[in-house]
């Protein structure tokens, strides 16, 4: 596209000509209250380049980043390694394309990663089909109960109680408007398998997380079972896929479709996005799988090349019968993801995942020999949630002074279920010995 | 009883209390090489109108309509793994399935094979 530079007098010749006194006419469709009225408060119209640098340079150093210190932060974003090489990958020319870069005559780079991205990711989740990528794993979680509603014809969707709420709520909100009925179940830490007992004729599917969102893993064969005996569909979530390298993968336990955050592998926490939704499912589903595919095929020549596949599921050719309004992915993540799980291997994947689970157990043995701490986690991978006798938000607050960013409260994340004095932390293979040190001395003087 | 045609280009034929419910040879020649149908399994209802089964083509994907309201009492599998059969024989082996029709009166509102071929003549 090219850049047309625009001179008041060109400004003032266009809107005589469409009949227009200015540019806010063009915004008069728009309820007046929530139309600008003059500058925003505060804000001064211009500044110099190096007085704006200066200014946002004070303000970016209030920020304290992971890397600073011993750092505990998971929920959903976790702090792994993203090796040079990853960055080096990404911003090779091949990949540089402009948005949308699927048509097959130009972007055969592009839509081989894509396939390659889509095959690891099946391969993670043990599913026969992934997608090319969702936004996130929040996003990726409600398209799986639209797509269970579509493919049982039924209306009801069940949520475990340690699905992170942040996937519920975006479940909840597109469902919603599409007259599904969310049933969610009390949070608790280790309830996963209660949604066994949950599903019934009418359920389209059951949603259940591990690790979940206290960290906790569970085996939810039953659970898969159970939906199964019920013609309902079981989803499985997870929002650390490094987790995949040593737990049991969805596609083992009987699901019907796997959905989980991407983002720990390849990419960094960048304040929470953009991150990368992986959704995998059976074969016998990926017609009414959302967003786009990436198939194999042969050119005219009968040489091997990619394109996008099964698009008649998609907005631009079904339109309102579409299985998603989802018309594109998260392209620049996934790559990274690829770029980075290419880098790992198999072999390497699992290496990792045992390096987060021993920093892990080495953190929840030093933390669990304080007085006053109750680990709560029964089965964990790199997160878990312990209690102190103390509000965890000044608990937290008196960690951080200290120089220690301790994890979340779970009370910001679940408010009002009784677990003000819970506090969940994860350790990946970036918290090194000395940081758990400092987290046990910090916290055997506060608790 | 006669083939019956709508709008849409689905047909009907009535035979005892279980109607069988396609696509047209008209249909099928515009959609061209069929290469995935979506039948509707044994036990769904239906009301006349309703979205009841996918065809895709290589051109388009197209939803079909149930001709009538019924009951479905049985979907054509073979159409699963041989989509090619609507193209070859769609007012015959390429059958999409059967209804128990909830009521007949509905038939009547339908064309017959004069006026079916009269109205895609004038499309």
């Amino acid at each position: 596209m090219r850049y047309l530079p625009l001179t008041h007098d060109d400004r003032k010749v266009m809107l005589a000509r469409i009949g227009a006194a200015s540019v806010d006419d063009f915004y008069t469709d728009v309820p007046e209250a929530a139309r600008l009225d003059g500058p925003i408060h505060d804000l001064p119209s211009h500044q110099g380049e190096l007085a704006v640098e200066r200014h946002i340079g004070e303000l970016a150093a209030k920020n304290r980043t992971a890397s600073e210190g011993p750092f505990f932060v998971g929920c959903g974003a976790y702090k792994h390694h993203v090796p040079a090489s990853v960055d080096h990958i990404i911003q090779r020319s091949e990949f540089l394309t402009t948005y949308t870069p699927y048509q097959p005559e130009i972007a055969q780079g592009t839509l081989q990663t894509l396939f390659e991205f889509q095959t690891q990711v099946a391969a993670l989740t043990a599913m026969d089909v992934a997608n090319a990528s969702m936004y996130d794993g929040s996003t990726a979680c409600a398209e799986a109960a639209l797509m269970a509603c579509r493919a049982t014809r039924r209306k009801k969707v069940i949520l475990s109680g340690g699905l992170h709420p942040h996937y519920a709520a975006a479940t909840r909100t597109l469902c919603e408007a599409q007259g599904i009925e969310i049933v969610q179940l009390p949070a608790a830490v280790d309830s996963e398998l209660e949604l066994a007992k949950s599903v019934d004729g009418e359920t389209a599917c059951v949603i259940g997380q591990s690790p979940n969102v206290f960290g906790t893993i569970t085996d939810m064969s039953s659970v898969a079972e159970a939906a199964h005996a019920r013609k309902a569909l079981f989803v499985s979530v997870f929002t650390e896929a490094v987790s995949l390298g040593l737990a049991m993968p969805p596609g083992e336990m009987g699901a019907d479709i796997a959905v989980g955050e991407g983002q720990s592998i390849g990419n960094p926490l960048t304040f929470g996005g953009p991150y990368v939704g992986l959704f995998a499912c059976t074969q016998k589903l990926v017609r009414q799988m959302p967003g786009r595919l990436c198939g194999e095929t042969q050119d005219a020549d009968g040489k091997r090349g990619f394109v996008l596949t099964l698009s008649t599921r998609e907005q631009h050719i079904r339109r309102d019968k579409a299985t998603s309004n989802i018309c594109t992915n998260a392209g620049l993540c996934a790559l990274a993801f690829t770029a980075h799980m290419t880098l790992l291997g198999d072999a390497g994947l699992t290496r990792l995942a045992r390096l987060n689970h021993e920093t892990a157990c080495d953190l929840a043995d030093a933390l669990e020999a304080i007085d006053g701490v109750e680990l709560l986690t029964p089965r964990f991978f790199n997160e878990f949630a312990f209690r102190t006798k103390m509000n965890a938000e000044a608990v937290l607050a008196m960690l951080d002074e200290k120089g220690v960013v301790g994890g979340v409260r779970a009370s910001r994340l679940i408010p009002g279920a009784g677990f003000d004095d819970v506090i969940i932390c994860a350790a990946t293979e970036c918290v090194t010995a000395d940081d758990i040190e400092a987290y046990a001395d910090a916290l055997k003087e506060i608790v | 009883m006669t083939k019956k045609f709508t709008e849409d280009h689905e047909w009907i034929q009535l035979d005892g209390e279980i109607a069988t419910v396609g696509i047209t040879k008209y249909a099928a020649e515009q959609l061209g090489d069929v290469v995935f149908v979506e039948v509707p399994e044994a036990g769904a209802s239906f009301s006349k109108g309703d979205d009841m089964a996918v065809v895709e083509s290589v051109k388009a994907a197209s939803d079909v309509y149930a001709p009538v309201g019924g009951e479905v009492v049985d979907g054509n599998a073979a159409l699963a793994d041989a989509p090619e059969t609507v193209n070859e024989d769609p007012e015959g082996a390429g059958w999409f399935c059967k209804l128990k029709i909830s009521d007949k009166s509905e038939l009547e509102g339908l064309m017959d094979a004069d006026a079916y071929a009269k109205f895609c003549e004038g499309l």
